[in-house]
């Protein structure tokens, strides 16, 4: 089954403009872009987050926000399909054309079953019968390998794991047996085993069905594997474009040079062996929900079952695993953020069990910086309030000026202007917004940091200076970091000793390079094929 | 689902004992009582109907034989209507006050989460402004106002509809209006504010992806989504219609039991007052647990268990 690549272009974008209409006026999204699918082409377009390389595709699918406008064309075979009217795209969207989002989870609505939802663009389309619609669902979720077809078919997407949701979407894209299929950051919401299994799923449809496909990303391990040909963009332009080999051997601009640098690298050194322990935990068991009684169900869940661990200082433990093994749920309850069982001492001092006012004492030394830089900052309130919040509790003895000054260092410390204190976090990136987190942590001298996934939500470039940032606050303030992540390349440039989590237990722990040079468990073994080895994969699969 | 609604109805007795025991001490808090007139009644015979009607026995035994006879369904007899009991006068009422309240809120859903969905489908243009200027005018005036003028222009001056009475469809329809409108009102304006961001989400968005036609989009998928927030209003709203009618009922004269609250604080008409506080208690009690049933049924991520 190898794939078919053709002369004729399913796609053509030319010349294509957005502009949005904002109160601080018109933004130009994308401007003047041109590219094409040929027909069982895969095309993948990368570019870092606000580069416009959505945009294009929600343009050509009648989506762009109300105050969106397009010029130029987008043609599907030679008609051109922008700024259609919504009754003449609708026989082409969803049938010719169809799409997958980044966001798994909230793709699909919530209310209805998968069964309705798929049924729906193949009555809409196909003029299909329910009762025909329904056969055909069938079929499609054994095609995408959904286990359990029949009882799936009647579930709720709240019920099923993002990776099968993400299955169901792939799924309602081919109901229609699409010439082409736009894929924007299908795997960025999912696991790496998971996001894996989803494009060798999409591989090896494509070499079945003989469609096209679009692929916009920002993860440039997934181009190489998985792209025939490349369109890199850079601030809503095309920067560079051609064959995927050529871009990543001989890539012809410094900006794409830039990206395929932007691997994260280096590596840590243990501390000494007989360093002071910090934080110690032992034996950490963690159960939500509540136990059953008279007419109630029993809905209690263990997410961390009796966990050693122990953090000395300057060192920094990785916590690695997919999305629910409990890793994060840890990290809270060490930081006494959740009711816990089990032993936790910090500096000594048992503070497991303490409540909030005893626990207030030690919460200076112990900070946490939280995944999301958009949600974790309050809006309403200025960059130097944000970071002088915990000095007002912490430190009150300080004069307002002391507090000043300390904010201007902690700014300092993590590389942004001073003078940028009195702005509102919305007037920042995102990374300059977790270097706000990490200043509003720092401020307070910790020793003991819990990063939770702290680069996540960051393109690869920006993730690179805070990793850096990273490593030399903690050379330079001694402070101890307990690092979870499911990014293995980030926990690999930063941490010396790395914990494997799996439904609430570790499975493997050690130092990093033998955890990942060496892997004594399957389970970590697949992990860090499906990180490191995608390209493997996935030709070992198709071939 | 069915053991919730068992566990909910019986959490519910509690509740509604300790509002029936509130009520009945605080009426009795306050000064005068049933028989007390302009003109003083000599003491021999308010010494015999206090005795009549148990008056002279101690508060807590009169509170006991109350409760007593409650639980038997009786709700005690009423000293100004004196040849009726309470629960027979309410009997009468009561079916009027539900059917008018009723219409009044399946109206005000339908036609507010219409009227909501077109303004937001039409946000900040002419359509959106006139919606919503409508809406605030609704609830701003009060039904004292909306009423008579209701009356005025349709029954007097055009002699379209009847003014007054019960028994005819038609004479339901004045009443009606002025009941609903200003639920129509905040529905219009809960209905807008959810729509407008059910209209933004991902899922939204992946039905117009997927060429679904623009009445399945917005029907189907927003609709559901935006109209969650509309039915935890309902609880709320049904106890509104049911007390807020004493004025509506005033104004058309219609038989029902709003203006029982009235009569019966004005005159310290005890058992009559007690009877409506359990009736509205006992109706807020049960449309909240129907509003939260209705809520799992629309969205199956709720579930109770």
């Amino acid at each position: 089954m190898a794939k078919q690549i053709h002369s004729d272009r399913v796609l053509e974008i030319d010349n294509i403009r957005v502009t949005f209409d904002t109160p601080d006026g018109a933004v130009e999204a994308v401007r003047g872009v041109s590219m094409h699918v040929r027909r069982g082409e895969t095309v993948a377009v990368v570019g870092e987050s606000g580069s416009g390389k959505s945009q294009i595709m929600m343009s050509a699918m009648g989506l762009l926000a109300s105050n969106g406008q397009a010029t130029g064309a987008v043609r599907y075979r030679g008609e051109d399909i922008l700024n259609l009217p919504v009754k003449k795209l609708n026989k082409i969207r969803g049938a010719k054309i169809s799409m997958i989002f980044q966001e798994p989870m909230t793709s699909l609505d919530p209310l209805y079953t998968i069964q309705d939802q798929l049924c729906e663009p193949l009555m809409v389309h196909g003029g299909l019968s329910r009762s025909k619609a329904r056969a055909r669902v069938l079929e499609l979720l054994k095609l995408v390998q959904i286990p359990d077809p029949e009882r799936r078919m009647k579930s709720y997407p709240y019920e099923m794991s993002g990776g099968q949701r993400q299955r169901v979407m792939i799924a309602m894209a081919l109901a229609n047996d699409p010439d082409l299929l736009i894929a924007d950051e299908p795997t960025t919401a999912l696991d790496v085993t998971i996001q894996a299994d989803i494009l060798h799923l999409l591989a090896e449809l494509q070499a079945r069905l003989g469609m096209s496909i679009l692929f916009i990303t920002h993860d440039l391990g997934i181009v190489e594997a998985f792209a025939d040909r490349v369109y890199v963009m850079r601030k809503g332009q095309l920067e560079e474009e051609g064959e995927t080999q050529q871009i990543f051997q001989a890539p012809a601009t410094d900006y794409t040079r830039m990206l395929l640098d932007a691997e994260p690298s280096g590596q840590k050194s243990a501390p000494a062996a007989d360093a002071e322990v910090m934080l110690s935990g032992k034996d950490v068991v963690v159960t939500f929900g509540t136990p059953g009684g008279f007419l109630r169900k029993d809905t209690q869940f263990t997410a961390v079952k009796g966990i050693d661990v122990a953090l000395h200082r300057e060192q920094t433990i990785g916590i690695v695993g997919e999305s629910g093994s409990g890793k994060s749920t840890l990290g809270r309850a060490l930081l006494q953020l959740l009711p816990s069982e089990g032993r936790v001492v910090y500096l000594g001092q048992e503070i497991s069990g303490l409540d909030r006012a005893h626990m207030r004492p030690y919460r200076d030394g112990l900070q946490m910086v939280f995944q999301d830089p958009y949600g974790s900052l309050s809006p309403r309130m200025t960059v130097s309030e944000i970071i002088t919040e915990g000095l007002l509790v912490h430190e009150p003895g300080l004069s307002q000026r002391e507090r000043a000054e300390r904010a201007a260092q902690a700014l300092e410390d993590v590389g942004l202007e001073p003078s940028m204190r009195n702005r509102f976090p919305h007037e920042f990136s995102g990374g300059q917004r977790q270097r706000i987190a990490i200043a509003r942590a720092v401020v307070l001298r910790p020793k003991v940091i819990v990063l939770d996934e702290p680069t996540s939500a960051l393109d690869r470039s920006v993730q690179k200076q805070v990793i850096e940032l990273l490593r030399r606050l903690q050379k330079e303030h001694a402070l101890s970091y307990l690092f979870i992540s499911h990014d293995l390349a980030v926990v690999r440039a930063l941490s010396d000793y790395v914990m494997v989590m799996r439904d609430g237990k570790v499975v493997e722990q050690g130092l990093t390079e033998q955890v990942f040079d060496n892997p004594s468990q399957q389970y970590t073994r697949d992990l860090m094929r499906a990180a490191f080895d995608l390209r493997e994969i996935l030709r070992e699969k198709l071939a | 689902m069915l053991s919730y609604a068992l566990r909910r109805l019986l959490s519910a007795i509690p509740t509604l004992f300790i509002i029936v025991t509130a009520a009945f001490f605080m009426m009795r808090l306050a000064p005068g009582g049933p028989f007390d007139q302009e003109r003083t009644l000599e003491a021999t015979v308010m010494a015999n109907l206090n005795a009549t009607f148990g008056l002279d026995k101690p508060l807590w035994q009169q509170y006991g034989i109350y409760l007593s006879n409650l639980f038997q369904g009786d709700m005690g007899p009423s000293f100004i209507y004196r040849d009726k009991r309470v629960h027979e006068i309410l009997a009468e009422g009561l079916p009027i006050s539900i059917q008018l309240g009723a219409t009044a809120l399946i109206l005000a859903l339908v036609l507010g989460a219409f009227l909501g969905s077109v303004a937001a489908l039409r946000q900040n243009t002419k359509t959106d402004f006139s919606v919503i200027a409508v809406a605030t005018f609704g609830i701003t005036v009060p039904n004292f106002v909306v009423a008579p003028v209701l009356s005025l222009v349709f029954a007097v001056v055009l002699s379209w509809l009847p003014a007054q009475g019960w028994g005819q469809w038609n004479q339901m329809i004045l009443p009606v209006i002025a009941l609903a409108l200003p639920q129509i009102a905040v529905v219009t304006r809960l209905i807008r504010g959810s729509m407008i961001e059910a209209l933004r989400s991902d899922h939204v968005r992946t039905a117009r992806a997927y060429g679904l036609p623009t009445y399945m989009v917005v029907g189907k998928h927003a609709l559901r989504a935006a109209i969650l927030p509309a039915i935890s209003y309902l609880g709320p709203a049904a106890a509104a219609l049911l007390t807020g009618s004493i004025v509506v009922e005033q104004v058309f004269n219609l038989p029902g039991i709003g203006r029982y609250f009235v009569i019966g604080a004005l005159n310290r008409d005890y058992t009559l007052v007690m009877g409506t506080v359990v009736i509205v208690a006992v109706f807020v009690v049960v449309f909240n647990l129907i509003v939260d049933l209705l809520y799992a049924v629309l969205d199956p991520r709720v579930r109770y268990d």
